[in-house]
């Protein structure tokens, strides 16, 4: 398979079409989504007709953009117009947009395909794709192993070949950890950094959208075509996206990488420490110093996100009752029919969070919860910027262990939780961070190792993330 | 400040405010899930750090305003196509207040 940058140089060249290209990936897509389920739709028939204009418009002589004839695959909560956007719940199920989110209107003036709408925990809540309404995504380097989440469809898509790119949501870790169990590179930007218009909003203070694929310097490439400034979105930066292509080649000799003690002892397998110890050595041996780091606050992370994303949640998700968009269940008065659409429409971990949050907010509790987990983000941001002193970037794992069963987390929502204790410090304190896969687990199954910068730092952090994918083993698969 | 054990009473209380129905089966299971994330949060809820200011965005970002014209938006037929009910151009409801007496 080719990659991103490989396909558009191809297209914009005239050595291929986009048809062709798109044909492709559709055929690998039909031949595997039986058994894989990454995605809610295929659009196949949109996207051959977008295939045609990126082709007509290099017969033309235009130029169709960075991203011409490349598939892309978006996760199912970024709203696409006329093309049903649902969440993977029941409460939005045939629901079609009356508009795009700013990322669609980006790419598809890049040149991109978009090829499908993938599936993810329901509102992107959890860790596996099992949460998904329609039924859960499968890893495609072993089918009976979770792809994670919440972004496991966009992830599973990019490692099955039905795309070279996608993009998922992240607010704890629902692209780093997702990317890291299907063996694939998936990066967070920094809040702000690309616009949240027209995501389906989880936690607004948390959420961001970013790239999914096989390649970091693809990953480059459509960061910098879906960032940049959007006026539609008030928390979006001034500016244009961060200019990472540039840095990737620039090696890592002199530069300075952490390794956070908090998130690589406890909790995390050993073959796993073995993998990112692999890693750090490499960057020693590209000439970076690596040495022990430590962000103490980070032990906080889990507990105060569990407060604050529920919390937001809860606030979010009171819009879906039945009045203007999905599902309606009737009832004798207005309250009834709230409460038969919100029961009958929403999912059993979405209900678990609105709950939480709902708690966490009521009369009595705000402070103790909601308001002290928002004064905790200031100790980690105060934790990461005393690090970010002595360090360029830090390294981590990406997730405590590879992909795991179906099933051997459901039970015990806490045991879930703890799959993104790794990836929820970089929400908390709105910076970036990439997983770049290297090497396997005990089991074979694939490793991420996490990048993670200061605010606005991702060229440094695509850098170090550049020369660990230059060191890391060639995959089997 | 100790925050109280969550009981099954308030979690029905809280699905009353979420606007959930949730069974007796489903009120035991999340009391006690609910009960599990509480007490891992105990370490938050524990921390002396009243002068703390608290984190929203990276970045010190002020209100945002724009000129006061008028833009392009929603189509309102598409709008409304995608409501469950609808007459008038309007969002249909079932009746908000009770009978007259």
């Amino acid at each position: 398979m080719s990659t991103a940058l490989e396909i558009a140089a191809a297209v914009r060249a005239g050595t291929t079409t986009a048809r062709k290209v798109v044909e492709e990936h559709l055929a690998v897509a039909s031949a595997r989504e039986g058994e894989l389920h990454a995605c809610n739709l295929l659009m196949t028939d949109d996207a051959l007709a977008a295939a045609d204009a990126v082709d007509e418009a290099v017969a033309r002589g235009d130029d169709p953009g960075p991203l011409a004839g490349v598939p892309i695959a978006l996760k199912d909560n970024m709203c696409t117009r006329g093309v049903p956007t649902t969440c993977s719940s029941k409460i939005l199920e045939g629901w079609t947009p009356p508009y795009n989110a700013t990322v669609v209107d980006r790419l598809r003036a890049a040149g991109a395909i978009v090829i499908a709408k993938t599936n993810l925990d329901e509102f992107a809540m959890g860790s596996s794709t099992e949460n998904s309404a329609f039924g859960p995504t499968r890893n495609p380097h072993d089918p009976s192993r979770v792809p994670g989440g919440s972004s496991g469809g966009s992830a599973a898509a990019v490692a099955a070949g039905y795309a070279p790119l996608a993009l998922g949501s992240d607010t704890g870790g629902s692209i780093r950890q997702p990317a890291a169990l299907c063996g694939v590179v998936g990066m967070k930007p920094t809040y702000g950094a690309v616009s949240r218009y027209g995501l389906i909003a989880f936690a607004s203070s948390l959420d961001q959208i970013g790239p999914f694929a096989t390649t970091v310097a693809d990953a480059a490439a459509l960061l910098e075509v879906i960032g940049g400034h959007d006026p539609l979105d008030t928390t979006s930066i001034a500016g244009p996206a961060p200019a990472v292509t540039a840095e990737l080649g620039r090696g890592v000799e002199g530069l300075r990488v952490g390794v956070v003690q908090e998130l690589s002892g406890e909790g995390i397998d050993p073959d796993v420490a073995a993998r990112v110890g692999e890693a750090s050595d490499a960057l020693t041996a590209a000439g970076a110093k690596v040495e022990d780091a430590s962000v103490p606050a980070c032990t906080f992370g889990l507990s105060a996100y569990y407060l604050i994303a529920p919390a937001e949640a809860s606030s979010n998700l009171a819009r879906f009752d039945g009045v203007r968009y999905g599902l309606r269940v009737d009832g004798e008065d207005i309250t009834e029919m709230y409460n038969r659409t919100r029961t009958a429409g929403f999912g059993a971990e979405v209900k678990r969070r609105i709950m939480l949050g709902t708690y966490a907010l009521s009369a009595g509790y705000y402070d103790a919860y909601y308001g002290k987990a928002l004064k905790v983000r200031t100790l980690i941001a105060r934790d990461f910027a005393a690090a970010y002193e002595q360090f360029d970037v830090l390294i981590s794992p990406t997730a405590p262990t590879t992909a795991f069963a179906f099933g051997a987390k459901t039970e015990n929502p806490l045991s879930m939780y703890l799959s993104d204790v790794c990836t929820i410090p970089s929400n908390l304190a709105g910076h970036p961070a990439i997983s770049g896969p290297f090497g396997t687990g005990d089991d074979g199954l694939p490793v991420g190792v996490q990048v993670l910068a200061p605010a606005l730092g991702e060229p440094v952090m695509f850098r170090v993330a550049a020369a660990i994918e230059a060191a890391a083993p060639r995959s089997a698969s | 400040m100790a925050v109280a054990q969550l009981t099954r009473e308030e979690v029905a209380h809280v699905a009353r405010l979420a606007r959930l129905e949730l069974s007796e089966d489903e009120l035991d299971t999340f009391t006690g899930q609910l009960a599990d994330v509480l007490d891992h949060a105990a370490d938050v809820e524990a921390l002396e750090i009243d002068d703390v200011p608290p984190t929203a965005h990276p970045l010190p970002l002020v209100n945002v305003l724009r000129e006061d014209v008028v833009m392009p938006s929603l189509d309102r037929v598409e709008v409304l196509a995608a409501a469950p009910h609808v007459e008038d151009g309007r969002f249909v409801v079932p009746r908000i207040l009770g009978e007259a007496p």
